[in-house]
């Protein structure tokens, strides 16, 4: 009997064969933990008297979530993470430098790797075949302390995506739609594949909004076969020589098959406060729903491939007087390149508000809270009540293009006639 | 282990974010105090009126979303004795587990809001001493009663010198 990807990765692990199903303590590669999740990881360890940590190259603590510190309390969790990598030698992304899960796949992950981080959004580091689940803090602590943890090895539920997008519609309208179709619990435990045609042709960015949001069809995590595009991505990361193949095999055990045509995939639209809420931007547009503001951005979508999206819709345009329009680059080196590329200007000059790599208003911590009914369009990855920081905000999820094509609009738009 | 205590209710897809408001994010290390905002944006009222012991229920999919921590323990600050679903969302039941919250699957549907309930984890039998009914949950995992037996999983490790499951 064949395995899958997951079944491959956690055997490598453990040095025998495992199967679905099965608990297994096993060696994990890569460990993160970020500013809100950290703290009580470094509290954890300093209970267990444990100063010392396994592998500290490839343990990172991440500032990403409160960047800059909007308030005191924020920046002494900020001055606890920092004396624990000086401490420990492990690794400090420090605020500016981007979000978790953009900074990990640009530096840290590799194929067949397992790497845990104390996020949920972990995940998307399955976009370069790594098993990569999101945990708890003090999961994470023993993992930092004792170099592994347990897991029960998870069902595979395989997801063949068949022929190529439309005009239009972007990896972020598949994962909106593969949800709406199975439900925010439809993947719960399992390891969700992505595969097919349509996948292989899927590049890397794309990949990883997929994988981004597995947890929110509650995935453990969501993996792709690695191809020539990973192998492409890790050597223009300088870690060509950490590529290997990995697959499942074709007479693996997958729980559920389940087929979508992309050619079918129309930009889609979560509603508030579910993800799994979705309809598509045309019937969103027939609704017209007024927008206060529009997010670009967070380990979601705030890559290169998303703001030049953005930014050929909003060239020579202006932001809807009504809206307010937030971009976050989601890595410093974003940040960068999209500056070379006049990504930024474009922004600027249409009326947008740039801000530091980070996480941006996605956790309701800082910089973009809504305000009582106010409604946001954000390319996110949650709109549950209160993420934006406020309950009695509403938020809307989409793809760069209709959230920049809504942005113009002052309401959620279809984005194909802007484009 | 038995457990006892009355019963609140609460509906489908309560978030992390019901649980533990990312406005609060400030409140993390601080969590007595984070404790006091407990499933606000689910119910305000509810920090004010749990009493020791007792008991969570809410519908499907409970704890989805975030991988903080923080949820379940500030549900277990708060003197919550056990969270019953008919189904959660697996960081969450992982983390509620390696906090030492007990949580079991039920159709929470059987119970009202106040009955009184008694809970027999490793039987995973509920009764609702109100109703006079009994009522089979899906049992916990015997690896994972014997983190909660421990106290949690950092307990266990310091019990045991490593992960014995």
């Amino acid at each position: 009997m064949g395995r899958t990807i997951t079944e491959k990765i956690f055997s490598e692990h453990l040095g025998r064969n495992v199967a679905a199903g099965e608990l297994v303590v096993l060696p994990v590669d890569v460990a993160m933990v970020q500013d809100g999740t950290g703290p009580l990881t470094v509290q954890e360890l300093e209970k267990m008297n444990i100063s010392r940590v396994v592998n500290p190259k490839t343990r990172i603590l991440f500032i990403d979530h409160a960047s800059p510190s909007p308030r005191k309390e924020l920046s002494n969790a900020h001055i606890m993470l920092r004396k624990f990598a000086k401490k420990t030698g492990v690794v400090l992304s420090e605020s500016g430098d981007g979000v978790c899960h953009q900074r990990l796949v640009e530096d840290f992950v590799n194929p067949g790797q397992i790497v845990v981080g104390a996020d949920s959004h972990t995940c998307t580091g399955g976009a370069l075949g790594a098993f990569a689940t999101g945990m708890g803090s003090t999961d994470v602590a023993l993992a930092f302390a004792l170099g592994k943890t347990w897991f029960r090895t998870p069902q595979t539920m395989r997801f063949v995506l068949k022929g190529r997008l439309p005009e239009g519609s972007s990896a972020k309208d598949v994962i909106l739609h593969v949800i709406g179709k199975i439900s925010a619990e439809g993947a719960s435990y399992k390891a969700m594949e992505f595969t097919g045609d349509g996948a292989e042709a899927l590049d890397i960015e794309s990949r990883f909004t997929i994988a981004n949001m597995a947890i929110e069809a509650g995935g453990k995590t969501g993996l792709f076969a690695t191809d020539g595009e990973t192998e492409r991505y890790l050597k223009s990361r300088g870690r060509g020589k950490e590529f290997r193949k990995i697959e499942s095999d074709a007479d693996a055990h997958f729980e559920t098959t389940l087929e979508f045509d992309l050619r079918s995939i129309e930009p889609t639209v979560s509603f508030p406060h579910t993800v799994d809420n979705i309809k598509t931007a045309r019937e969103a547009e027939a609704e017209g729903i007024g927008l206060d503001q529009v997010v670009i951005g967070t380990c979601t979508n705030g890559r290169m491939s998303d703001l030049r999206t953005a930014a050929k819709i909003l060239k020579s345009q202006k932001v809807h007087p009504d809206v307010r329009l937030i971009v976050i680059p989601a890595s410093r080196e974003i940040y960068l390149d999209a500056m070379k590329e006049g990504l930024l200007k474009i922004f600027v000059e249409s009326g947008a508000s740039i801000l530091a790599p980070g996480c941006g208003p996605c956790v309701g911590v800082h910089q973009g809270i809504l305000g009582d009914g106010e409604k946001a369009l954000s390319t996110q990855n949650r709109n549950f009540q209160g993420r934006m920081g406020n309950p009695e905000g509403f938020i809307f999820l989409s793809s760069p293009a209709t959230a920049a094509a809504s942005a113009i609009a002052g309401k959620i738009v279809d984005p194909r006639k802007y484009m | 282990m038995v457990l006892k205590g009355k019963v609140h209710k609460f509906g489908d897809n309560i978030s992390t974010d019901h649980i533990a408001p990312g406005r609060l994010f400030h409140l993390r290390t601080n969590l007595p105090e984070l404790a006091k905002h407990v499933l606000e944006d689910a119910d305000p009222e509810f920090a004010g009126k749990v009493r020791p012991g007792d008991i969570v229920a809410g519908g499907r999919n409970f704890g989805l979303g975030s991988s903080r921590e923080h949820a379940p323990r500030i549900i277990k600050l708060a003197g919550v004795s056990c969270v019953l679903a008919k189904s959660f969302a697996r960081i969450f039941y992982r983390n509620a587990i390696n906090v030492g919250l007990p949580a079991l699957e039920v159709n929470t549907d059987e119970f009202s809001a106040g009955d009184e309930l008694e809970i027999d984890l490793n039987k995973g039998v509920i009764t609702d001493v109100t109703k006079g009914k009994k009522l089979a949950a899906m049992p916990m995992p015997p690896v994972m009663l014997k983190i909660i037996e421990d106290g949690g999983i950092v307990e266990h490790i310091k019990k045991h010198g490593d992960f014995a499951l």
